[in-house]
């Protein structure tokens, strides 16, 4: 669904950030911090990093956070009081600044959480969620979104999609309701205006495969040398799960203080010694390469075969920050 | 770097070791940690200032254990770390060969464990000016504001343990983290979590840590969690003196002597 194009000035960009900030709503932004440029809360326009290829960790923590309460427990003399926290009320998210390739995780992420269970934690973050997405008008060596069905101008997981022309001003698409429903509440800001001048705009990211072909030799190679080859100098940590917009797997952990608790669940990584370990001691993932393995399966056979949509969005930032320098590509290109 | 190159393959060609451990430069053009196992496959190595993964940490993974013996190429701080790790009994003489780096980038041999020592006795660690200058700072700051400054730097930290997966010394097959009956430590990344982890790996490594800063450059969010234990090395050498790993001493913190001039240890 597009709902059409407008354009809008810098100045009016900012007032638009305070807009949505003065209607109460929790804003996430690129910002520096420390040494890095991450997706944080951000309070002023100004906060605002100006100069980022992609935030060194994802965005998925505005719908799926590091940890999150599923439950909190009391035992009292009437019985065992549960505290749910799915009727409390959620906050509205702006996510301000994700590249398309953050936009569109969104879609496996929901995949996962809203398909064969419904995730109420999930639902309820995603359902107060705005996305407001900038194309790339640049890439590096990592990006890849372009073999898997993105693109540095895609509109795919996003509310509005900007891009930034030549002439200075942006391009605003309308791509959801969401969307639709935020320029009219702030039409003074945008301008009817046409699609013209956004190819030029774009990054020019290289295909470096064909996703179908890969999910196909993929259905062959469970047994092969590569994996522990390709995974050789991993050093079993969780970098590319956690930096990574898609990944959603979870540990479930209890923190218990006397006759009370809480239950969370936890982000896991299919790169720790403890992923699938089984209570007998067995594991069936039980070295680096096996859960390499897993990692590339995942992505690009398990669930494209199940829902069409590879779980991988191209950002690269496995390859970026990976402690060992592994890249996925190197991976992905061999098979 | 010939010389490199000429020895690892030699090595390689006798069966002398079965892998080289060393740098070479991956499709991104960026230098990582390669695994030679042929002769021929020792063109690939590399060396220069950019090889700054600490590659000891692959000497006690059972992946590359499984490789058979290994060389390792070792310039200063992946030297520290062998040191450390056979003075903790993790290595023991004959498990695999050195091919030592000097500061100029020159091909060093070593006959045992005890020459890399005493070549390390000419080359002690030193906390640079900058991170003295850092620590000091951070030590005078009121207590409220010092608890301010580690609150910002840690709480970003998701726990995605790479500073524990790139340490030589964080060798441990199950870590206290992963112990849940009883839960020493909080799984989740939230703030008490995420300072308690940090808190108790400085403490861990207290003594024995040898300021690779390979915790440091593994951080995906680039926190400088190396302060704590830059911070510890300093406390050490000035109540200690010469710090820095040992086989011919014991270890500074986990070993004592009845005769020590402090009278609380009697």
């Amino acid at each position: 669904m597009q709902t059409g194009n407008y354009s809008i000035n810098e100045p009016s960009m900012s007032k638009l950030f305070d807009n949505l900030a003065e209607k109460g709503k929790t804003m996430y932004a690129p910002k520096n911090r420390g040494e890095r440029i991450l997706f944080q809360k951000v309070e002023k326009f100004g906060e605002i990093a100006g100069d980022y290829l992609l935030t060194a960790n994802s965005a998925k923590e505005v719908v799926f956070p590091r940890y999150e309460k599923v439950f909190s427990y009391k035992k009292t003399q009437d019985g065992i009081l549960i505290n749910d926290p799915t009727g409390n009320p959620f906050p509205e998210v702006v996510l301000w600044g994700s590249r398309p390739c953050d936009a569109a995780a969104f879609i496996p992420m929901t995949n996962t959480f809203e398909k064969d269970y419904i995730d109420n934690l999930y639902v309820k973050r995603r359902k107060n969620l705005l996305v407001l997405s900038f194309s790339c008008n640049t890439c590096d060596e990592f990006c890849f979104c372009t073999s898997v069905n993105g693109g540095p101008g895609n509109t795919a997981g996003s509310d509005i999609l900007f891009t930034r022309l030549q002439t200075g001003d942006f391009l605003a698409e309308i791509i959801t309701e969401k969307g639709k429903k935020v320029v009219e509440e702030n039409s003074s800001l945008f301008e009817a205006s046409t699609a013209e001048g956004k190819e030029q705009s774009l990054a020019k990211v290289e295909p470096r495969f064909n996703q179908d072909e890969i999910q196909a030799k993929l259905q062959e190679l469970f047994e092969n040398p590569l994996w522990a080859e390709k995974s050789r100098a991993c050093l079993g940590c969780g970098t590319c799960a956690y930096i990574c917009p898609v990944c959603s797997c979870f540990d479930i952990q209890d923190e218990a203080h006397g006759s009370q608790g809480t239950r969370l669940r936890c982000w896991d990584s299919c790169g720790f010694s403890l992923f699938t370990l089984h209570t007998s001691g067995h594991n069936p993932r039980p070295d680096q390469g096996t859960r390499w393995r897993q990692r590339i399966l995942h992505k690009f056979r398990y669930m494209p075969d199940k829902s069409k949509i590879a779980g991988c969005v191209g950002c690269g930032r496995c390859s970026r920050s990976c402690p060992a320098g592994i890249n996925i590509l190197d991976t992905v290109t061999a098979l | 770097m010939n010389e490199l190159i000429k020895k690892a393959a030699s090595l390689l060609e006798a069966n002398e070791v079965q892998v080289v451990i060393g740098y070479g430069l991956g499709s991104a053009k960026r230098p990582q940690a390669i695994f030679v196992t042929t002769p021929a496959g020792c063109e690939q190595l590399m060396f220069d200032n950019r090889c700054i993964q600490n590659l000891a940490v692959y000497l006690t993974k059972q992946e590359i254990r499984k490789l058979g013996k290994p060389a390792i190429v070792a310039p200063l701080p992946v030297l520290r770390s062998i040191v450390q790790l056979v003075a903790e009994q993790q290595l023991t003489e004959g498990d695999l060969v050195v091919l030592g780096i000097d500061p100029d980038g020159k091909l060093l041999e070593f006959s045992s464990f005890k020459a890399i020592e005493s070549f390390l006795s000419d080359h002690k660690i030193v906390i640079e000016e900058k991170y003295l200058k850092k620590i000091e700072e951070i030590k005078n700051m009121p207590v409220g504001e010092r608890f301010a400054y580690w609150v910002e730097l840690l709480e970003p930290c998701f726990k995605c343990y790479a500073c524990r997966a790139a340490c030589p010394l964080c060798y441990c097959t199950r870590c206290t983290i992963e112990n849940n009956q009883p839960q020493w430590i909080p799984v989740a990344s939230h703030l008490q979590g995420n300072l308690e982890w940090h808190v108790m790996r400085a403490m861990h490594l207290a003594g024995r840590c040898t300021d690779c800063e390979a915790c440091y450059h593994a951080c995906p969010l680039g926190i400088p969690i190396h302060l704590l234990n830059k911070s510890l090395i300093q406390d050490l050498s000035e109540s200690f003196g010469d710090y820095g790993p040992k086989i011919s001493e014991p270890n500074m913190l986990s070993s004592f002597d009845p005769d020590d001039k402090e009278s609380f240890i009697r």
